[in-house]
């Protein structure tokens, strides 16, 4: 027998799609019956008050956790988000709800016996309730009490070898596309780049320094499947700078409706639209209009190429990425708060992944523009406003990188132009007795 | 929103044990937040830091930026986390009778 009645909540459970009314209910019961013995260090009915805690806001349409919420653990500044419940003597079992972000693994690739014994922790420490996974890459503990955080804590550090999040003003928990672990698209192993950052910036991570949070994402394609350019103040998107590699044979085998090659992988076999036509599918929806299909060979005029994948995606069988492969560096992508959204815009259009050399080239860039951001960003003020702030010659001059036609998607409109002084002849210093000698009052 | 008393005198305090009102701190609380926030002994560097948070308090209005906290106080941030186990926000604001930090935390 549930706790609250929800009759709201209980809607939720019709339909198709999994419910994670029902969900909630199963837990609430399975800590209810409890058949595992588990000796449960906050309230066994949490998941039953927050049940009801949801459908009161159901029936307000009206939050019910209080504002804010710091806690955490010890050495940290950052991790875990504190949450009270506005109506604790309704909903006991949620008076505290904190949320702990634990930091996921690349690509979030699992063992069972990994998320068996993470799970069996948070049963005993938590609610059981998670959220696979928060939207910038966290596995998502949710809901525990203030005593419960250092307990988690230890057990995590000491026996899953498994550290926190980030949360607060300071480098995000970053996160990557599934790169070389399964896409054939990936310019680099955004996997190794991620887990070698993450762990180079442990410091930065864990203890707020910033002015304002700052998130890295790494794609291994222009197709951007963890969203970098939109969600990530330094977003590295994988690129090549040879030719697409085109395989004829595949090319015609595309062309004659072999079954074994449909366009776009068989992304569209829902739906007939017909047989495939490669110059309707592919060669005139290319951006720049840089291939041809004549006498059954596919040519690219690559110079011309902006790398959108447009025809590889089309045909992944017959055109490949090119050899001499890297990245894109973007900046400054953000939600609309405080000075309306941005995505990233190209900062460094190609740069070698070098492994080897623990990513010099990527880290300096990285800790150049910390230290610009760092010094002159305002209080919450994310990149992306520094940059619009302080222009992006600002930016250029202190990554020391040269301005180039690639950084623009059109020149300026406006005349308003500025000079450094030491590039105008005469410089800015004028007597205007001598000006009047010329031009009388 | 509880009540706390510790050696005689009485503090409002909210869940996460922040003062209410910046106005009722005292050594007491010091003290208080001392047992809390795992810090053995006062030295004159945790002094410091909760002078210069309550003047800079006192003058703007707010609590310094984490790299305004460290140029004044001269400390870098990791010896302020050696000093405070929960760092500036929780460990040392808390203790100087700071109101909360607030925002996406």
């Amino acid at each position: 027998m549930a706790k609250h009645e929800t009759p709201f909540l209980d809607e939720l459970e019709n339909g198709p799609w999994p419910s994670f009314v029902s969900d909630l209910k199963q837990q609430a019961e399975v800590r209810a019956k409890n058949e595992k013995g588990v000796e449960f260090q906050i309230p066994q009915d949490c998941v039953d008050d927050l049940l009801g805690v949801v459908e009161l806001s159901y029936k307000h349409g009206r939050t019910h956790w209080k504002h804010g919420g710091i806690v955490g653990v010890f050495g940290y500044g950052g991790g875990v988000i504190g949450r009270y419940c506005d109506q604790p003597n309704l909903f006991p079992g949620v008076e505290h709800f904190h949320t702990m972000r634990v930091n996921q693994p690349c690509g979030k690739y699992y063992s069972t016996e990994y998320l068996r014994q993470l799970t069996d922790l948070w049963d005993f420490r938590g609610s059981g309730v998670t959220n696979m996974h928060g939207a910038t890459g966290d596995i998502i503990l949710l809901g525990t009490t203030t005593p419960q955080l250092e307990e988690v804590f230890w057990t995590l550090t000491h026996d899953f070898n498994q550290d926190l999040g980030g949360s607060g003003s300071n480098l995000r928990t970053p996160a990557d596309c599934l790169g070389t672990s399964r896409c054939e698209y990936s310019c680099y192993d955004t996997a190794a780049l991620c887990h070698f950052l993450t762990n180079e910036y442990q410091d930065e991570l864990h203890r707020p320094a910033f002015p304002y949070k700052f998130k890295f994402k790494f794609d291994g394609c222009p197709n951007c499947c963890v969203a970098s350019i939109a969600r990530s103040d330094m977003s590295f998107i994988g690129t090549w700078k040879d030719n697409i590699r085109i395989d004829q044979d595949a090319v015609n085998k595309y062309v004659e409706q072999d079954p074994a090659y449909p366009a776009n992988a068989g992304a569209h076999k829902g739906k007939d639209w017909g047989p495939f036509d490669i110059e309707k599918e592919v060669i005139n929806l290319c951006p720049t209009g840089c291939m041809k299909f004549e006498n059954k060979e596919l040519t690219i005029n690559d110079e011309h190429c902006t790398r959108c994948m447009h025809c590889i995606n089309v045909m992944p069988r017959a055109l490949k990425i090119g050899k001499e492969t890297g990245l894109s560096i973007l900046c400054g992508a953000k939600a609309p708060i405080l000075d309306g959204a941005q995505m990233g815009s190209l900062l460094v259009p190609f740069v070698e992944v070098n492994a080897d050399n623990d990513y010099e080239e990527i880290t300096e860039i990285i800790e150049n523009i910390w230290d610009w951001w760092m010094e002159e960003g305002k209080n919450r003020e994310r990149l992306g406003e520094l940059i619009m702030r302080q222009g992006f010659q600002k930016l250029l001059e202190v990554t020391g990188i040269e301005a180039q036609p690639q950084h623009v998607a059109y020149p300026r409109t406006n005349p308003y132009i500025f000079w450094k002084e030491d590039e105008v002849p005469g410089g800015w210093e004028r007597d205007v007795d001598e000006f009047r000698k010329h031009h009388l009052r | 929103m509880a009540t706390l008393e510790f050696n005689g005198k009485t503090f409002e305090i909210d869940e996460d044990g922040f003062l209410l009102d910046y106005n009722m701190y005292n050594e007491e609380w010091v003290k208080y937040v001392q047992t809390q926030e795992g810090i053995d002994e006062m030295t004159d560097e945790h002094w410091k830091l909760v002078e210069v948070l309550q003047d800079y308090y006192e003058k703007n209005g707010i609590a310094p930026m984490v790299r305004v906290l460290s140029k004044l106080t001269k400390f870098k941030l990791k010896h302020i986390y050696e000093l405070f186990p929960s760092g500036p926000g929780k460990g040392a604001c808390k203790m100087a009778g700071l109101p909360k930090p607030t925002g996406c935390v």
